[in-house]
């Protein structure tokens, strides 16, 4: 049995005093919305923080705004409340769809669209209880100084595993971060870092406290595709999310980002120039499955092969265009 | 070591007061200080879903929620499910159709069944639907089918009970408005 360690408990009543305590607490502190990925990291003691700050009773952090301008989401909503929620199904299905295949029912019930979004990263030789990590040597996430998925290398090559952030960034969505001096937007496309040790821009102090879709993203033409071992539970091994914006005269633009790969999500260069006035189908997605297998490079960080994982990229590339484009 | 705290949550309809340490993990909670041992622990990682209970309605897995998180919550356990002796329909379908072997992933797979019915409201769930709201729910003993079987015969009794509750009134309701048609004309009668 895998308990959890010692730790004080902070329930803030607001934001502000939740902001207040990081401002002189970060470094002690483990921030907690639903725990569903906090509370094992905390068993295998990947976190030993002096104090967990419990967000889950905020409720100004629990609201999903529907204007004209934009689709805005506090951080603390469920995703499975994403996932059934009417106005995201219909305008930003990937969204939803994203939501939806987040490890179990009972883990969506409990985690949150923010703590799926800043989810630690991944990697065989982190996600492992304290005898097994002692026992092969600490590596350099977490109480050691090697890496031992590359042996020379001084970066933390960790996986990113959320599935919203893909799709955020194929949606072009911002999120809204704070302390207690202030607060600053990010587009999510530049919210991660290719570091697997903290692999967002987030520093000591700073929460997210809104995700938001701007109504341009409304009508495009977007889908999400994740390679696991079982249909359910298990984190991405690879995940594709892909956005187009179609007219009459074809693709105008398009976003691609590969996943689960490396420390952050990959968006796919070129595309532009690649989709411009051609229409959506078998040819163009053809085309994009083998610029995004040129330009990725799977890691043996997850417990899955890494050429496997790479030659399935144009599989499911394709499968994502053509479920974005509705071809059955 | 960190202080215990003071817990109090609503467990199966009753109000109850635990004295803690804040990490201690709900099922332990609920197995070790409410006595409650139908909640399994399998994993310990969120992974398996033996030990899912509903906290205000919703399935969870109670290993990943240190007791201080459920403080003021609702908390339903495979103990709360019967009305005292008489088993829920969920219940009876499952011994009735074989849905559980060796017990383990029981408890759970009741519990997040009983959020899919109540969820359902009065429709039943296709095949597709009750696979992908037990996902969470692992079987070793591998008896899904026998267990999607017992979940839809059980949603197939709760939609028949309403409508058999449900034609009496309906019934009524038909003579009430025969009732008013055949008094209208009186009425508008000069």
């Amino acid at each position: 049995m895998l308990t959890l360690p010692a730790f004080e408990w902070l329930r803030p009543a607001n934001l502000d005093d939740a902001l207040a305590h990081l401002a002189n607490h970060a470094a002690e502190s483990l921030v907690v919305a639903g725990g569903t990925d906090a509370v094992p990291n905390l068993k295998h003691r990947l976190h030993e923080p002096r104090w967990i700050v419990h967000l889950g009773r905020l409720d100004e952090l629990r609201f999903v705004r529907e204007s004209e301008g934009a689709l805005s989401i506090g951080p603390l909503v469920t995703l499975s409340a994403i996932a059934r929620h009417e106005g995201i199904r219909r305008d930003f299905p990937s969204l939803a769809r994203a939501a939806s295949l987040v490890a179990s029912p009972q883990i969506r019930n409990m985690g949150t669209l923010g703590g799926n979004l800043c989810l630690d990263t991944r990697c065989t030789y982190y996600n492992q209880t304290y005898f097994w990590r002692d026992a092969l040597g600490f590596c350099l996430k977490k109480d050691g100084v090697r890496c031992h998925v590359v042996p020379q290398g001084r970066r933390c090559v960790a996986a990113h595993s959320s599935d919203v952030s893909p799709v955020l960034i194929s949606l072009d969505a911002s999120v809204d971060i704070s302390n207690a001096r202030g607060s600053r937007t990010v587009p999510v496309d530049e919210f991660f870092v290719g570091d697997g040790v903290h692999n967002n821009v987030l520093v000591p102090g700073e929460l997210v406290t809104r995700v938001t879709i701007p109504a341009a993203s409304r009508g495009l033409r977007a889908a999400y595709q994740k390679l696991r071992p079982r249909a359910a539970i298990d984190f991405p091994m690879l995940s594709v999310a892909f956005a187009a914006r179609v007219s009459d005269g074809g693709c105008e633009h398009a976003r691609l980002v590969v996943s689960a790969l490396g420390a952050k999500p990959r968006r796919i260069g070129g595309l532009d120039a690649l989709v411009k006035g051609r229409p959506l189908d078998d040819a163009l997605g053809e085309a994009l499955a083998e610029a995004a297998y040129r330009q990725c490079r799977p890691l043996t960080n997850v417990a899955y092969d890494d050429a496997y994982r790479h030659e399935m990229v144009p599989v499911f590339v394709r499968r994502a265009v053509r479920e974005a484009g509705g071809i059955a | 070591m960190s202080r215990p705290i003071r817990v109090t949550m609503t467990v199966n309809g009753r109000r109850r007061h635990v004295t803690v340490p804040a990490m201690k993990r709900l099922r332990d909670v609920l197995r070790e200080d409410l006595k409650l041992s139908g909640s399994k622990e399998g994993c310990g990682e969120g992974e398996c879903g033996a030990c899912s209970v509903l906290i205000d309605g919703k399935s969870v897995n109670s290993c990943l929620v240190p007791a201080a998180q459920a403080s003021g919550a609702r908390i339903v356990t495979i103990e709360g499910l019967a009305r005292g002796r008489r088993l829920s329909a969920l219940q009876r379908a499952f011994i009735e159709l074989g849905g559980a072997q060796c017990g383990i992933c029981t408890p759970g797979m009741l519990i997040t069944a009983t959020e899919l019915l109540q969820r359902a409201k009065g429709r039943v769930p296709g095949d597709q639907e009750v696979r992908e709201a037990l996902a969470g729910n692992l079987c070793r003993c591998t008896g899904y089918q026998k267990i999607v079987d017992a979940v839809r015969a059980a949603a197939r009794t709760r939609v028949s009970a309403k409508r058999a509750k449900a034609r009496p009134r309906a019934a009524a309701a038909r003579t009430r408005v025969s009732a008013k048609r055949s008094a209208r004309p009186k009425t508008r009668r000069p």
